[in-house]
């Protein structure tokens, strides 16, 4: 079966400094992510959800553990960039993931550094234009713009379509929606649901909503203090709360939210 | 561009900056205004200022003013090479330590803070005493740049490393931008007006430091600066003699100069810092 797992770890940990000083940000974690599947990493601020994430992402290593990333260990290419080909990110805060000092267009362009044969400049232009179009941004309107220029909500677009141009197999959703008004926030899920349909990608979204976490994904892990608690489709989770950091989340949810609607019924109605 | 605007309503910024500018006037457009020769000898030793010669003549019977222009152009010089020599190492240095982090952060600090606590100064009058001949101009500005890129490291170090955890450089890493890349393209102009105000506090302490080592006679062989007039004054019994022309005018210069340059640097810091504006 291990054909079809993504991502496999095997009791990984993440520690930070030494002796004394040590901070364990991620603690003896294990889990198998499959295939086309969304999971959800949720927890408080400071539970080790980013420091995972950014494991996944090959931007730190685990001090102890294995990982597997489409079987192989996830260093066993010795070029990082064969594995941002495959595994990409978005990041939490819009205004702060471009360089303030380069146009956004051109730094949508230096996505293509990744790619082995890079295309013609007339092709990377193109298709530039269509990653915009992909999320509903004119390509004339940011022309020349620089990141100071655009909205949170254009932004963490811009971010999206830096996915499209790249296409790759795994995609990490550190917190997007948690910085963006309730409207952005509500087309920046839908854009990573087109994104999930057309890549068939599988998505890690990681984020404190479990509220979110409930309507996008298939499955979903509670962590705590760098352990995760607590894992299973979303209906148990938020239903059958086993562990009491669980139960925290879900009291934290507003009142509004309390009610829960049935999944599918969710997903019809935000189509 | 906001900032440039702000800047320019300070008044202070505005004071040092015009007194750094009629300095470098001076050096510039000097030449044109007043005949220079610092060969010839125009009149006796020591003459007082006077019409002809308004600084009056050095022990040798050179006119003073055209000593001066000559030993400000020299100091100019030191200061911006060796200004730029020790912004360009310590800059370097300190955005790679601080972006890498780790191990290599380690050993760079501990290298930065070895270098930070030999003497300069003694370094440099070994040095230069060590080497009678071709003790050039040049030569002495990359001994003072090489000794004094502490500076500019260690206030680099930290800004970089702050930005190290940044958003938009985790996004430059998986777009596959090598380290190198990342620390020129990423971090580098984010640092800038903060390099341009080591930069400027470089190069007043390399003009002081050229001051000094000339002074106390380790100066350049090849040509005049304001410290070798210092120097020759003193040798030349000027001090006791009371004949301020010999060295006041050249010492007012050397404070000028750096003090300008220091007033532009504080006034941007509290431009560039806003936690330092009241």
């Amino acid at each position: 079966m291990t054909e079809h797992l993504k991502f496999e770890a095997t009791h990984i940990s993440r520690v930070f400094g030494h002796g004394k000083k040590a901070v364990t940000a991620v603690d003896d974690v294990s889990f198998a992510i499959k295939d086309r599947e969304i999971i959800s990493l949720v927890g408080q601020s400071g539970c080790g959800k980013t420091v995972l994430a950014k494991m996944l992402l090959r931007l730190e290593q685990p001090t102890r553990g294995e990982l597997l990333f489409n079987g192989k260990p996830i260093t066993a290419t010795g070029d990082p960039r064969n594995h941002w080909r495959q595994v990409q990110a978005v990041f939490q805060d819009p205004f702060s993931c471009f360089n303030q000092f380069f146009t956004i267009r051109n730094q949508l362009k230096a996505s293509f550094r990744l790619f082995e044969k890079k295309p013609s400049p007339a092709e990377i232009e193109e298709r530039v234009d269509q990653a915009l179009l992909a999320v509903n941004i004119k390509p004339r309107e940011i022309d020349g713009k620089f990141p100071f220029e655009l909205s949170g909500g254009q932004m963490q677009r811009m971010l999206l379509a830096r996915i499209f141009i790249l296409k790759p197999q795994v995609l990490i959703a550190d917190e997007p929606t948690s910085m963006v008004d309730a409207c952005s926030r509500a087309s920046i899920l839908d854009y990573l649901m087109k994104l999930k349909e057309e890549l068939s990608m599988t998505i890690v979204f990681v984020t404190h909503d479990i509220g979110l976490a409930y309507y996008v994904s298939d499955s979903i892990y509670i962590m705590h203090k760098g352990k995760i608690v607590e894992q299973g489709p979303p209906d148990d989770v938020t239903q059958r709360p086993q562990s009491d950091v669980t139960k925290r989340l879900l009291e934290d949810i507003p009142d509004v939210h309390r009610e829960w609607i049935p999944r599918e019924a969710a997903v019809a109605a935000a189509r | 561009m906001e900032l440039v605007k702000g800047l320019f309503k300070i008044p202070s910024f505005l004071f040092g900056l015009a007194l750094f500018l009629g300095t470098l006037g001076l050096a510039f457009f000097g030449p044109l205004l007043w005949h220079i020769d610092v060969v010839s000898r125009v009149g006796d030793p020591y003459m007082a200022p006077g019409a002809g010669h308004w600084l009056g003549t050095d022990h040798l019977g050179v006119d003073m003013v055209s000593m001066l222009i000559t030993g400000l152009r020299a100091s100019l010089y030191v200061g911006f090479l060796a200004g730029v020599v020790a912004t360009v190492v310590g800059t370097l240095i300190g955005v790679y330590g601080g972006y890498k982090g780790g191990l290599l952060d380690d050993i760079l600090t501990v290298a930065t803070n070895l270098f930070l606590v030999i003497p300069t100064l003694i370094v440099l009058i070994l040095l230069s005493s060590s080497m009678e001949k071709g003790r050039s101009l040049t030569l002495i500005a990359l001994i003072i740049g090489c000794t004094t890129w502490t500076w500019s490291a260690r206030a680099v170090r930290a800004q970089s490393a702050s930005l190290r955890a940044r958003d938009h450089v985790a996004l430059a890493r998986i777009n596959g931008y090598s380290t190198i890349e990342i620390v020129l393209e990423q971090i580098l102009p984010y640092l800038l007006s903060y390099v341009f105000m080591v930069f400027i506090l470089q190069t007043a302490t390399a003009i002081l430091t050229e001051a000094t080592i000339s002074m106390l006679g380790l100066g350049p062989y090849d040509s005049i600066s304001l410290g070798k007039i210092l120097n020759d004054a003193r040798t030349n019994e000027a001090l006791i003699g009371g004949k301020w022309w010999a060295f006041i005018p050249a010492m007012v210069l050397v404070t000028v100069i750096a003090f300008s340059l220091y007033v532009i640097n504080t006034a941007m810091e509290g431009v560039f810092n806003p936690r330092l504006r009241k």
